[in-house]
């Protein structure tokens, strides 16, 4: 005789306590700090700090820790905590042309007024595997000393601008009538329009943006990139608060921003010109930047009238697969219980294979 | 007790406002589906978010919860839902169909008859009936507004045509108040009369694709079908194992290694409430 399954709640329980258990590790070893994190996996942290939409280091290392690493769970964590936060200003747009750079480079002119400075970056390392990092005792005489700090020009003038001033690149318009979307806070509509589209970029996961952005290199969608620039480093932030009616500074935030200029031959309404994708993401994520300029550029086809071919271009099919959280969640809900609907599903399968057998014997 | 450093019933006084207007719009236009600015919640997506949204907005202090997962109280995600609700709202909980004034569910509708002044929460993945047949939203959006329904009809239709009967095994679509085409969650097709004139109120929530959709009491419901075909629910040859009944969806249950089967009520209140009486005699 079958007794019903009891005791999910226990088993909740018990499963909660072996993920702290988990999680702790050999409990011999010293436990890691969230200043750890945040001072060392500030990579991670940065990820966790984009996708998460939410720029606080500290609670980012927190959600590290708690979920052991996982980032998208992580990414999750900040999320659910973000989404209880009131909304009480709006900034103003922020001046990237005005950022504390550490790094800026351009791959469309060799020399640039005010210098290229390829800053802490991963890309002309040799991944070799450094076994000396594997020695966790601190050696103070081999602390790292990093390079005395070149004299970096405050405020390094975007590349971009001298192509706008020869006309060559689509100019940025300024809209002071456009009333910026939040898709935290409206429920998305197809067609989207760029801000709203750049929003849920930022958000989106990198894999999945990485992907994309790769399928246009190799033909789906293609769509000529160039690196115009890529800066990263601090900006200020500000707000007009209503009571004041002036801006007032409220913090600084770490960015890297990817200006992509694309080829356009032109179409009927507008002239040979280089185009724009767009991509800005919290502290180092230069990868997502990147990949979410691409995508930005792809999601444009229909702006310059481009016939839209591949998934890159497809606005519905990105904008509506892009988000890790809404993914993951969907994707494992299918480890809940699905005992009803099987049953309907075996249900019919019988009465079919039933049905098949009674014509069988009939003929 | 409530937890700290939260709303009650986790959501802000401003999100549940929000979601309570596209609720009003949802009953005055039964099975249209309101686009809302679903929230994050501390629970995944495809977990019953749009449902928990729902019942977060709707909950006061005097209401009763029941949380059903397949029909079962019991089940982990049921129980993580219902203690969820019993943390942040410190609201009074209940596995008795008849006791609640809010039952969430997900997958199924209690077999014991709703009365009026109950509300039925649906957790729902995937709101839109016609995904299946064109999987964009700005199509499917105009093929509501003008009704056009024929994708549908003819999905049917050909089922019929090389099967012989419609194979779609649960999420059957029904028609709302003769207009709009509404899927009413992977409910298996047994449950689909019942939402047909409920006298509760039906309010259907789908948190990753930000939908809210409702069904007023005593709003006609009808699932879709041919004057040759009619919509035909699940039948068992068999009885549950445990309450004897006849009448209830049933599960499926593997007993030994030899693959020996019995069957139970997927609706555990009831099987209970059947047992009941019996016990006490």
């Amino acid at each position: 005789m079958y007794v019903a399954v009891k005791g999910g709640e226990a088993a909740i329980e018990a499963a909660h306590r072996l993920l702290d258990r988990d999680r702790r590790g050999d409990p011999t070893a010293p436990a890691l700090t969230v200043a750890q994190i945040e001072g060392q996996l500030r990579l991670a942290v940065d990820r966790v700090m984009t996708e998460g939409a939410l720029y606080d280091r500290r609670l980012a290392a927190l959600a590290i820790k708690q979920a052991a690493g996982d980032l998208v769970e992580a990414i999750f964590l900040l999320r659910a905590y973000r989404t209880t936060l009131p909304r009480f200003a709006v900034s103003l747009p922020i001046e990237t042309a005005g950022m504390d750079v550490d790094r800026r480079i351009s791959a469309i002119f060799k020399d640039v007024p005010g210098g290229q400075y390829l800053g802490p970056t991963f890309d002309y390392t040799h991944r070799l595997l450094d076994f000396g990092l594997a020695d966790d005792v601190a050696d103070p005489e081999k602390e790292v000393v990093a390079p005395a700090a070149a004299a970096m020009p405050s405020a390094l003038l975007p590349v971009m601008g001298w192509l706008e001033q020869e006309g060559l690149l689509e100019p940025e318009r300024e809209n002071p009538e456009l009333v910026v979307g939040d898709i935290t806070r409206e429920p998305p509509q197809y067609p989207a329009t760029r801000d709203v589209r750049l929003q849920a970029l930022a958000r989106g996961d990198e894999g999945f943006l990485l992907s994309l952005a790769y399928s246009t290199q190799r033909g789906y969608g293609r769509n000529h990139p160039f690196a115009g620039e890529i800066r990263s480093g601090r900006t200020t932030v500000e707000i007009v608060p209503e009571e004041l009616g002036f801006a007032i500074a409220i913090g600084e935030i770490e960015l890297t921003e990817c200006q992509l200029v694309n080829q356009f031959k032109g179409s009927a309404s507008q002239p040979p010109q280089f185009t724009r994708g767009y991509g800005l993401v919290f502290g180092r994520c230069e990868r997502k930047a990147m990949a979410m300029a691409l995508v930005d550029r792809s999601l444009r086809a229909a702006e310059f009238e481009e016939t839209v071919t591949a998934p890159a271009q497809d606005e519905e099919f990105v904008l509506s697969h892009a988000d890790n959280v809404e993914a993951s969640g969907f994707v494992q809900h299918l480890k809940l219980p699905h005992y009803v609907d099987f049953q309907a599903e075996l249900d019919i399968v019988r009465q079919m294979r039933a049905e098949e057998a009674r014509q069988e014997a009939a003929e | 007790m409530t937890a700290s450093g939260y709303n009650f019933a986790y959501l802000d006084e401003q999100s549940k406002r929000m979601i309570r207007r596209a609720l009003l719009k949802a009953v005055a236009i039964p099975g249209y589906q309101v686009p809302f600015a679903g929230r994050e919640m501390p629970l995944p997506y495809g977990w019953g978010t749009g449902g928990i949204q729902v019942t977060a907005s709707i909950i006061g202090r005097k209401d009763r919860l029941k949380v059903i997962d397949q029909g079962a109280d019991d089940t982990t995600n049921a129980v993580s839902i219902r203690k969820f609700f019993a943390r942040t709202a410190g609201v009074a909980t209940t596995t008795r169909t008849a006791e609640a004034s809010i039952i969430q569910t997900r997958h199924r509708i209690p077999e014991t008859p709703l009365r009026h002044g109950q509300i039925m929460v649906y957790q729902v993945p995937i709101p839109e009936p016609l995904r299946w047949l064109e999987p964009r939203e700005t199509q499917t959006r105009r093929m509501h507004a003008l009704a056009d329904y024929g994708a549908m009809h003819l999905k049917l239709y050909e089922d019929i045509a090389r099967f012989g009967r419609v194979t779609t095994a649960y999420d059957y679509p029904v028609q709302v108040n003769g207009r709009y085409l509404m899927s009413p969650s992977p409910i298996p097709r047994l449950d689909n009369p019942k939402l047909d004139r409920s006298p509760a109120l039906q309010l259907f929530g789908a948190g990753r694709e930000k939908r809210i959709y409702a069904v007023p009491p005593f709003t006609s419901v009808k699932s879709l079908d041919f004057a040759d075909h009619p919509f035909a629910v699940e039948r068992w040859s068999s009885r549950c194992a445990r309450c004897g009944a006849d009448d209830s969806y049933l599960d499926e249950i593997v007993v030994d290694d030899r693959g020996g089967r019995s069957f139970i009520c997927s609706d555990t209140d009831y099987c209970d409430s059947r047992l009941r009486p019996r016990a006490a005699e």
